[in-house]
């Protein structure tokens, strides 16, 4: 039996890619994709449609077309092209509440996938090393895009206790990384000169966009509701990040931090945003056992290695490997032949 | 006085010898640019000039006068430079005084003095650490834990004064267990955590591992403090993290008195606090580790809190202001450690395996778990005052 996917954010770098990769999979009949702009490079195989999910259309469409799985992807730190906060705190939370509505109103629906982040954790100086997903935030995000986040989860919730015949599956997902992403936290790092915070060097952790993709079709592929952690193995601290770059930083105390970054909003710049302050000094892990005793998805890269394939990407900053490497060689030459020289010398003094 | 330092030459020196302090030049001390007249007049070898005495003197010893290493060295202006010895980078010599050869033996009996007679590999090997620091090529573990840092840089630095500051006595190291996760329990003392700082250099000193301590959240709320904490393999007070490192395996430190133990007034030293919750124990019985009772003497007197401003700390969001006889009365002076004599003393470990997970949940077998892990380190305490003697014996 054919299967019709509805994806919502599909014109975004996470949806798009996602729902085309979906839709020359054979188990899938259809895609649907949903986005208030259409894509920018072409729709593949998905049928787009041009609508707000915060729109009524969007409950029609669902019924209509007997759609049978709602992917909703369009939870995002940063909407495509210059979208303001409020924007998107709009598009997160009321979007979200809408398409629920939409989707407790459609008889064929048996699952839902929402991506979440794992921004719902928040960063404090009392959480815990590596949270699994029954652990809650120390302290709960007070404003920005950790709060959508948590709001957004908590009508998920109610939505599945209204409709049990439907299977919800949450994805909390680490810190997009990867050559194509574009994220607040990809354009920081895109930064010339990287503001960190004095004192600080928080821990990060990264999931390549082919392994968010990955476990977004292996969560609609296969049914396995809950709440997982998506996130590469392994961790690195900001600073390490930076120097495998090969940027310099420019440390900085936390509220200068915050301040430069309401500049930056101010100014209409991309590369720092004063919500991210926290994530910035404390830095936070999850744990990914159960994504994959649960949910049976093996990621591909690492942390690590989906920074190195960012980093890749990227003109390389004045500290490259490379230079540091010639400075070494050069410095080891001077030694050898310092050493060779070292006898002659203390010949000829003798 | 140029002039009066220029008397002190024997006029009957040999050339090559540069008498020492004057960087070559004549005159002593004075660190002028240059020399007055008469000093230079007075220098051996007239006023023809000791300098070009001085440099030539090198340029034949050190001939080939093109060392090859040299040129690679050498920034490109060098060769257009009006010196014609070439300058090895590296050392970043000043251009004019001590020649290059002084300089390059110089350097290099401090290089084999740093780093022993093999330093030409120990040195490569220093270089190629640096490199991967700059290019950030080295791993962290789930906690922020570099391995790497903390064995050459925090331990090592904490060496010294571990043995040489402290005369830090270990009983009990045999109570380690050489591999696999245990919870090792101390007391808090000190004002300022230098206790666990030594706990971590004697646990790796003699038995190689990695002591992981856990932190307060207010440690990871401080600048600096909270990076230098999370690189040397510290983290958060708190079950969820305590149980993840025993079950990875890890030797984990926990001081359960917290603040209450580290800032209490000197005339309470060496009555244990309150042991928190007993939180430790829930911890060890559920992953069924070991709980190593550790008593530490010696740390009480390095820091005597006499006083305390708890306007203030409360004000500054701490716990305590700590006054001591010398802080703040004698400024940074006053955070100099007094030289206590310190013993470490690894006790019997208290068995958990036999434990179900269920007692863990058990609250009087968790009370009574902690009041015997208390009481083992209490007793100890006194009887390593006794073995001790006066605070700052030898």
């Amino acid at each position: 039996m054919g299967r019709v996917v509805l994806v919502t954010g599909a014109a975004g770098d996470l949806g798009r890619r996602f729902a085309r990769r979906l839709a020359e999979h054979s188990d899938i009949d259809r895609v649907i994709g949903v986005d208030v702009t259409p894509p920018r490079l072409g729709t593949g195989g998905m049928q787009f449609i041009r609508a707000d999910i915060r729109n009524p259309v969007i409950a029609k469409v669902i019924v209509r077309e007997h759609v049978d799985t709602v992917v909703h992807t369009a939870v995002a730190a940063m909407g495509p092209g210059g979208t303001r906060p409020g924007q998107m705190k709009e598009l997160n939370v009321i979007g979200t509440m809408q398409l629920l509505a939409a989707c407790q109103q459609a008889p064929d629906l048996r699952r839902l996938v929402v991506r979440s982040s794992t921004s719902v954790y928040g960063a404090s100086n009392r959480n815990p090393s590596m949270f699994t997903e029954e652990m809650t935030a120390k302290r709960l995000p007070a404003h920005g895009f950790p709060k959508d986040v948590a709001e957004v989860e908590s009508y998920v919730r109610g939505f599945a206790r209204r409709r049990p015949d439907v299977h919800v599956t949450t994805l909390r997902m680490a810190n997009l990384m990867g050559p194509l992403i574009n994220s607040t936290l990809t354009s920081y790092f895109k930064l010339p000169v990287i503001p960190t915070v004095l004192g600080f060097d928080p821990r990060m952790q990264f999931v390549h966009e082919h392994d968010a993709h990955g476990a977004l079709e292996r969560a609609t592929l296969a049914d396995v509701p809950g709440t997982f952690n998506i996130a590469g193995d392994g961790l690195m601290v900001l600073s390490q990040a930076v120097r495998r770059l090969g940027k310099p930083t420019a440390p900085m105390p936390a509220f200068a931090l915050g301040a430069l970054g309401s500049a930056f909003r101010r100014a209409q710049l991309a590369g720092l945003y004063a919500e991210q302050v926290p994530l910035l000094t404390f830095g936070r892990g999850v744990d990914t056992t159960q994504m994959r005793a649960v949910l049976g998805y093996e990621p591909v890269y690492t942390t690590a290695e989906a920074f190195a394939e960012f980093a890749a990407a990227q003109r390389p900053g004045p500290l490259r490997a490379e230079r540091v490497r010639a400075v070494e060689s050069a410095m080891l030459e001077a030694i050898g032949g310092s050493a060779s020289r070292e006898t002659a010398i203390s010949g000829a003094q003798r | 006085m140029s002039a009066e330092g220029a008397a002190g030459n024997e006029p009957g020196q040999s050339e090559n010898v540069i008498p020492i302090g004057t960087r070559g030049r004549p005159g002593r001390g004075t660190n002028n640019a240059k020399p007055s007249a008469s000093a230079r007049m007075l220098a051996p070898g007239g006023p023809t000039g000791a300098r070009s005495g001085a440099r030539s003197a090198p340029r034949t010893g050190t001939q080939p006068s093109a060392q090859p290493d040299a040129g690679a060295q050498a920034r490109p202006e060098a060769d257009t430079s009006p010196t014609p010895v070439p300058i090895a980078r590296v050392h970043a010599e000043p251009r004019t005084g001590i020649p290059v050869g002084d300089w390059l033996s110089g350097a290099l009996a401090g290089a084999r003095e740093v780093f022993g007679e093999q330093w030409e590999p120990r040195l490569a090997e220093y270089l190629a650490f640096l490199r991967r620091r700059i290019t950030g090529d080295y791993t962290v573990d789930d906690y922020g834990f570099d391995a790497e840092i903390t064995e050459r840089f925090l331990l090592s630095a904490l060496r010294p004064v571990k043995e040489k500051w402290f005369r830090i006595e270990v009983r009990g190291a045999e109570n380690i267990p050489a591999e696999g996760g245990a919870l090792v329990v101390s007391n808090h003392s000190g004002t300022i955590p230098v206790d666990g700082l030594m706990t971590m250099a004697s646990i790796h000193d003699t038995t190689g591992r990695f002591l992981r301590p856990l932190g307060a959240d207010l440690v990871f709320s401080l600048p600096v403090i909270s990076e230098l904490a999370r690189r040397s393999g510290a983290t958060l007070a708190c079950n969820e993290d305590a149980e993840r490192m025993l079950r990875g395996g890890e030797l984990v430190g926990v001081w359960p008195e917290g603040f209450k133990g580290i800032g209490k007034p000197y005339s309470e030293r060496y009555k244990l606090q309150r042991f928190g919750r007993g939180g430790f124990v829930s911890a060890a019985i559920r992953t069924g580790v070991p709980i190593i009772p550790v008593s530490v003497v010696g740390a009480e007197e390095i820091y005597p809190l006499v006083g305390n401003i708890p306007a203030l700390a409360r004000l500054l969001g701490v716990p305590y202001i700590p006054i001591t006889p010398f802080f703040p009365l004698l400024g940074p002076l006053g955070l100099v450690p007094l030289p206590s004599k310190w013993i470490i003393e690894f006790g019997e470990p208290v068995r958990t395996d036999d434990y179900d997970e269920a007692a863990a949940d058990d609250p009087m077998l968790v009370f009574n778990l902690t009041d015997q892990v208390r009481e083992a380190i209490q007793h100890k305490l006194y009887s390593l005052l006794i073995d001790r003697g006066p605070v700052f014996s030898a």
